[in-house]
């Protein structure tokens, strides 16, 4: 099966044509979105402001991050079923709209930032994770991920802005 | 009466200098929203994040004092910053907001919002030292109650696109 025909038979699902025939259902899919959205990129920034040392320096990044991040993944999981349900609804014009495609880049390097970080900033953490100022590889792995997520909600915005639904 | 004065404000501001503007160059009414919408983000995850911890699900190893301490800070000017972009946004198009129930909803839901916050703040110093079980369910109580707000009011946000006069 081609990529063409998958996401034909994306759009031409029961569900695809309940979320875009109905009046309620886009917006209320709409909202959960952005909802979850909000709780992602707050919460992210969150800890983020933590790993460049601009908030609670007395409280280790590690116990920041664990009091945060489940948030954050229940908010993602959340974020990614909803978005994919609004894509489905009308997946060509979104696939044709540079917006939507550099919003899905930007999360893909997001994660790739959080990867990263994991593999290479986090791995001697406990020597860091009381300092004040963590060390410049997680300086640059928080900045990132707040440019990122900022440009991925600027993104999903102009989508709105940018296509013509129904 | 009220809704012809509504209308006659959002007539007379649709006519200002400003609103042309507004209304002209096309990318700021959505770089407003775009950081509407990131205000929103951090707001609503810091009151959330203190919620969660009042009701005892996230951060327990920290006295809710000292997590709300950590997190309602950026409470006010995040407000603030709403407030000027949302203000800048019913000038641009006065009658998509004034003209609009879900407006005066989110509104509604605003205050009660703030005043749940506030409030929270205002108990938290003594509820969870006092012993009475009594005051401490008042608290979780008032801490779900402000979820579900701010809840609402992100939700009423998106709904004012559908809703909306023009």
């Amino acid at each position: 099966m081609s990529f063409q025909e998958l996401i034909a038979l994306f759009e031409g699902s029961g569900i695809a044509d309940r979320i875009r025939e109905n009046d309620v259902l886009f917006p209320l899919i709409e909202s959960i979105h952005v909802l979850s959205v909000a709780l992602v990129v707050g919460s992210i920034v969150a800890v983020d402001l933590r790993l460049l040392g601009l908030a609670w320096a007395t409280r280790p990044a590690s116990r920041v991050a664990r009091g945060i991040l489940p948030l954050t993944w229940c908010a993602f999981v959340f974020a990614v079923v909803s978005g994919a349900l609004l894509f489905v609804s009308n997946a060509t014009k979104y696939l044709a709209n540079g917006y939507f495609v550099a919003k899905m880049i930007l999360i893909a390097l997001a994660g790739a930032n959080m990867v990263a970080f994991h593999w290479i900033g986090a791995r001697d953490q406990p020597r860091w994770d009381r300092a004040d100022l963590p060390p410049m590889k997680a300086r640059v792995a928080g900045g990132l991920s707040i440019l990122l997520w900022f440009a991925v909600v600027t993104c999903g915005r102009w989508i709105g802005f940018t296509m013509k639904i129904g | 009466m009220i809704e012809g004065v509504l209308l006659g404000l959002s007539k007379w501001l649709g006519a200002t200098w400003l609103s042309g503007q507004l209304q002209t160059i096309s990318w700021i009414i959505p770089t407003l929203q775009t950081i509407h919408i990131l205000c929103v983000a951090i707001l609503f995850s810091s009151v959330i994040l203190v919620d969660l911890r009042l009701l005892g699900v996230l951060q327990r190893d920290a006295a809710p004092g000292e997590v709300a301490k950590r997190f309602l800070p950026v409470v006010w000017p995040a407000l603030l910053v709403l407030l000027a972009t949302g203000s800048f946004l019913i000038v641009g198009e006065p009658r998509r907001t004034l003209l609009n129930p879900t407006f005066y909803l989110k509104m509604a839901l605003l205050l009660t919002a703030i005043a749940l916050t506030v409030g929270l703040r205002r108990s938290l110093a003594s509820a969870f030292r006092s012993e009475g079980s009594g005051r401490r369910f008042a608290v979780r109580l008032a801490a779900a109650l402000s979820m579900l707000a701010w809840c609402g009011i992100v939700i009423a946000g998106r709904w004012i696109a559908y809703t909306g006069d023009s």
